[in-house]
């Protein structure tokens, strides 16, 4: 999903660093926040934050024959909700952008938008309407992780869209072209995204239950028995 | 091993299975040239006359770029690894302690 840079005309690349910038400072005052408000948690904002990271440099082939990586970003929309990912995933592009050349600084604000602005609420929504309709903690994991990984791959083929209409079939057509490039190649790596976050959520469990009841993610009080 | 750690050691499993299929039945003559790259070609053959206005500052060859890609992934999982342990000492310390919030045994 990452939009190679100066491949998004100037007004372009502009726009989504406007649209983006506000979330990504509201995620910084977020993740300040919570450290402040609950300096125990400290160590598991860490551990969404590595997550994110692992998981945007492995590069897993697909059934397309092409290859493309997992976001990582809905761990911490789970567990922290999705502002402190706007910070987190940016710092992790950025990363990428200045030391990779993968992605890049024009197109900074697009690629947070996709990753760590849209991926995120995805993965908070979905993961909340599991709980709401009585699913267990695993399924709305796995779903949320796995949604929020194809919305990101096609934010990017809208925005790809946005910029690059298609002559004839304009920008519908080329929603559709950019559309085939990475949402179809990303299905079964949304897939492995969703099981690796629901194995990390359940490493998780077991090194830090007190911390994890006090984020709301585990509601029972007996985490030794917990079946998940 | 415990049902729990079955489950575990199930979806790593799955992943890697998920992974492979794609090298063993599409074959190993495929690329798997990474999906933005070919935005970027989609992009390149329908408007040539695009000019990429903005180039990066630094920017590592192929073979260097693909360690550096390993290197983050690496440096996430070890700081991972590290987590999980501290996490682990503190709950097992807290579990340890009488007066100990957590009731939880080790």
């Amino acid at each position: 999903m990452h939009i190679a840079e100066g491949y998004l005309p100037p007004l372009h690349a502009a726009a989504w660093t406007v649209v983006a910038a506000p979330f990504v400072v509201h995620g910084a005052r977020a993740v300040v926040r919570q450290v402040r408000e609950d300096p125990d948690t400290k160590l598991l904002l860490g551990a969404a934050g590595a997550f994110t990271f692992v998981l945007s440099a492995l590069k897993i082939p697909s059934v397309t024959g092409s290859s493309s990586h997992p976001t990582g970003t809905g761990l911490g929309a789970i567990l922290f909700r999705p502002p402190v990912m706007a910070l987190l995933g940016t710092v992790v592009l950025l990363f990428q952008a200045l030391l990779i050349a993968h992605g890049g600084i024009t197109t900074l604000g697009a690629n947070a938008f996709s990753m760590a602005i849209v991926g995120p609420w995805v993965a908070y929504g979905v993961y909340r309407l599991v709980g709401r309709l009585g699913g267990g903690l695993s399924v709305g994991v796995f779903l949320a992780a796995s949604l929020a990984d194809l919305a990101t791959y096609s934010t990017t083929s809208v925005q790809l869209a946005l910029a690059y209409p298609d002559a004839t079939s304009g920008v519908l057509g080329s929603i559709v072209k950019f559309g085939t490039i990475f949402s179809i190649t990303q299905i079964p790596l949304a897939v492995c995204e969703g099981l690796l976050t629901v194995l990390i959520v359940r490493l998780l469990i077991k090194v830090s239950p007190e911390e994890l009841r006090r984020l709301g993610v585990l509601r029972t009080p007996a985490p030794a028995q917990q079946e998940v | 091993m415990s049902r729990s750690t079955l489950v575990n050691w199930l979806l790593v499993l799955a992943v890697l299975v998920i992974a492979v299929i794609p090298l063993v039945f599409i074959g190993s003559d495929t690329e798997f040239g990474g999906a933005d790259g070919l935005a970027v070609e989609q992009i390149e053959a329908d408007h040539p006359d695009y000019e990429p206005w903005f180039t990066p500052l630094f920017e590592p060859e192929a073979e260097t770029a693909s360690t550096l890609f390993a290197l983050q992934a690496a440096i996430g999982a070890g700081f991972l690894g590290y987590l999980f342990g501290t996490l682990n000492a503190r709950r097992r310390l807290a579990a340890a302690r009488p007066d100990s919030r957590l009731d939880d045994p080790a």
